[in-house]
């Protein structure tokens, strides 16, 4: 398996997932997502949003699907869906959950506007054997043009927005997760890249390459031992 | 306006004569529209309290049909003051039914699709075995002599109603305030008749400030010297005026103070200044007088006691050791809890609470806060976010229990 990105190669690592039809409702990390949760899995997408990756995963995955969302219309959105979603503020909400609830937790874009991505990937990984967890690069080749060669911060998620009202409090790059993963004793099994043309490859979470030319990454991350208190 | 209550909303002014009223109507219970049957025959009901009680009759309402293999079937739970006339006209007020809103064909629980079946709860006063009928050991009514009952005894016998009609499991229950005390006693003790619950604006346990309400309600019924230590019936009399201040009282904690400010403000009912009187010169005065007025022509001043009673003994967290995580452990129950932003009666920090116990169980959980502005009865409300996420859930559930549905 090359850990080089660069050699975009089409579709991507997981299979047929829900057919070229559905790929269109989800975002291309969602698909991503989607293509590596077991068929069956007993799932939770925290900031799950319209409902979009639940609706795929419990239709066409089999999955026994749940979200969080904190925004009302949104969950009003998934609930009309026929989705299992809980209105609330996911650091808040997690917390209730026993150890081992879900086979894989899933948070996809969402770390970098927690006030606590620490306490969260850990939370994560108690109500969750496996978690999913998907960021935006600010490493990505662009975002490094516009601070050194604009003086800004960028924001890549959304170019309108500005320091002061983005909600990704905790911007960070490829190689600033990893090395959070690193000093909190999550493996990541698997890491992929995400390209700006939407083209998606495993990579070596340390690669500079990834760090430089991915728009986005997803993380598949278990503990590295089974933890003595938080397993 | 807004949108309107069924039963509960206000068709109009009153006139200007105070709570008194006609002094209400002995209405026969027995001569309503709907089916009656009589259960706990054979054996009687063990009651929480340890009395026992039977033979019970109740009377129930069903719209719609119950399919082939008996798994349409949507118990409705009413609430407090509600009974089992949930839509089309009540036959005693002529007006909407108390879920008309919600329940009919086209909206969210539709007979086209579900068979609903809506019982006057145990204690109620609309033929369902309560303290204004008849006492079968002493040929007179029961007044103080019924035993003081609980939800899990109205739940109870509901189970027994569904027994009789022969429906394993229900494809879901359904109701809000009281109505979703029932539904979570139902979750939480028959978790294997029931497909998946709908509790509305409910809670785990009745609030301190709730059964203070409720206690200021007897309290006005009990001052009565019509209610004759609830003898009345026998006195022929009726304690109208303090049932009346009891809803008057209640129906406060059923709006919300932006409600009340933009349906009356301080308005003045029909007249240009006040009256340096105590007639009703506000028009939320005069509203309050005709929620009071009208209620005693439909409602049993005994029957409001033993209700409110048993609603302020529920107590799930107690009854499971205080361990809100252990009512609903290892549930396969799908729930949808929904709450309102305005209610201040079963706010949404009390409905959470149930989502809490929920997830502390992994169970399957659905929850929304609805914003509305209409308080407590928000749940009675045609509120369209509110209407989709029923409809949404029950097909969720539906499809989840692998029907296609007509």
């Amino acid at each position: 398996m090359s850990t080089e990105y660069g050699n975009d190669t089409p579709g991507g690592p997981g299979g047929p997932g829900g057919g070229a039809g559905f790929k269109k409702r989800i975002r291309v990390d969602q698909q991503l997502i989607a293509d590596l949760v077991p068929a069956g899995a007993r799932v939770l997408d925290v900031g799950c949003g319209d409902g979009a990756l639940l609706y795929h995963l419990s239709h066409f995955k089999g999955a026994d699907a749940r979200g969080i969302e904190i925004n009302r219309a949104r969950v009003a959105a998934c609930l009309n869906q026929g989705l299992s979603v809980i209105q609330g503020d996911a650091e808040v909400e997690l917390r209730d959950y026993p150890t081992g609830s879900f086979d894989c937790v899933v948070l996809s874009q969402t770390i970098q506007a927690v006030g606590d991505p620490k306490g969260t990937l850990e939370t994560l990984l108690r109500i969750g054997n496996r978690a999913v967890v998907s960021i935006t690069n600010g490493g990505y080749w662009r975002n490094r043009v516009r601070f050194a060669l604009g003086g800004r911060v960028p924001f890549p998620d959304d170019p309108g927005e500005s320091w002061y009202d983005t909600a990704n409090i905790h911007p960070c790059t490829i190689r600033d997760f990893v090395g959070l993963a690193d000093e909190m004793g999550i493996k990541i099994e698997k890491c992929f890249a995400v390209r700006a043309s939407g083209a998606t490859r495993e990579v070596y979470p340390w690669s500079a390459a990834a760090n430089l030319f991915a728009v986005q990454a997803v993380f598949v991350l278990g503990w590295r031992s089974a933890p003595s208190e938080a397993g | 306006m807004g949108p309107r209550t069924g039963a509960a909303g206000a068709d109009g002014m009153a006139n200007d004569t105070g709570p008194q009223g006609t002094g209400g109507v002995t209405i026969d219970p027995h001569t309503l529209p709907g089916e009656f049957v009589t259960l706990a025959v054979e054996a009687p009901l063990d009651l929480d309290s340890g009395a026992r009680l039977g033979p019970i009759n109740v009377a129930y309402t069903t719209h719609g049909t119950l399919n082939a293999d008996k798994s349409n079937a949507i118990l409705i739970c009413h609430a407090l003051t509600g009974d089992q006339f949930v839509c089309g006209t009540h036959p005693i007020t002529k007006r909407p039914g108390w879920w008309d809103t919600t329940v009919g064909p086209g909206k969210p629980l539709d007979p086209d699709r579900y068979f609903l079946i809506c019982p006057n709860l145990l204690g109620g006063c609309m033929g369902t075995t309560g303290p204004s009928e008849t006492n079968p050991a002493t040929g007179k009514p029961w007044g103080l002599d019924f035993p003081v009952i609980t939800i899990g005894d109205m739940v109870n016998v509901q189970k027994l109603l569904v027994d009789h009609l022969g429906i394993g499991q229900l494809f879901s229950v359904v109701g809000g305030s009281m109505g979703g005390m029932q539904v979570l006693d139902w979750a939480a003790r028959f978790p294997e008749r029931v497909f998946s619950v709908m509790p509305i604006a409910t809670a785990l346990r009745t609030s301190a400030q709730n059964i203070a309400h409720h206690e200021v309600g007897r309290q006005a019924v009990m001052a009565d010297p019509d209610w004759c230590g609830g003898r009345y019936q026998e006195e022929g009399k009726r304690p109208h005026r303090g049932l009346a201040v009891a809803r008057m009282g209640a129906h406060i904690t059923y709006l919300s103070e932006t409600a009340l400010t933009r349906r009356f403000g301080r308005s003045l009912q029909a007249r240009d200044r006040v009256t340096y009187g105590f007639e009703a010169d506000f028009q939320v005065e005069s509203y309050l007088r005709h929620q009071g007025i009208t209620f005693v022509d439909r409602f049993d001043a005994n029957s409001y006691l033993y209700i409110t009673r048993a609603m302020d003994y529920f107590d799930m967290v107690e009854e499971h050791g205080g361990v809100a995580t252990e009512i609903f452990a290892g549930t396969n129950v799908r729930f949808g809890v929904i709450s309102f932003t305005s209610d201040w009666m079963f706010p949404t920090a009390e409905n959470r609470e149930i989502v809490k116990a929920l997830n502390g169980v992994g169970a399957n959980v659905s929850f929304v806060e609805i914003e509305t502005d209409h308080g407590h009865d928000s749940f009675l409300m045609d509120v369209a976010d509110y209407h989709r996420v029923i409809r949404g859930f029950l097909e969720g559930a539906a499809e989840l229990r692998g029907e296609a549905g007509p």
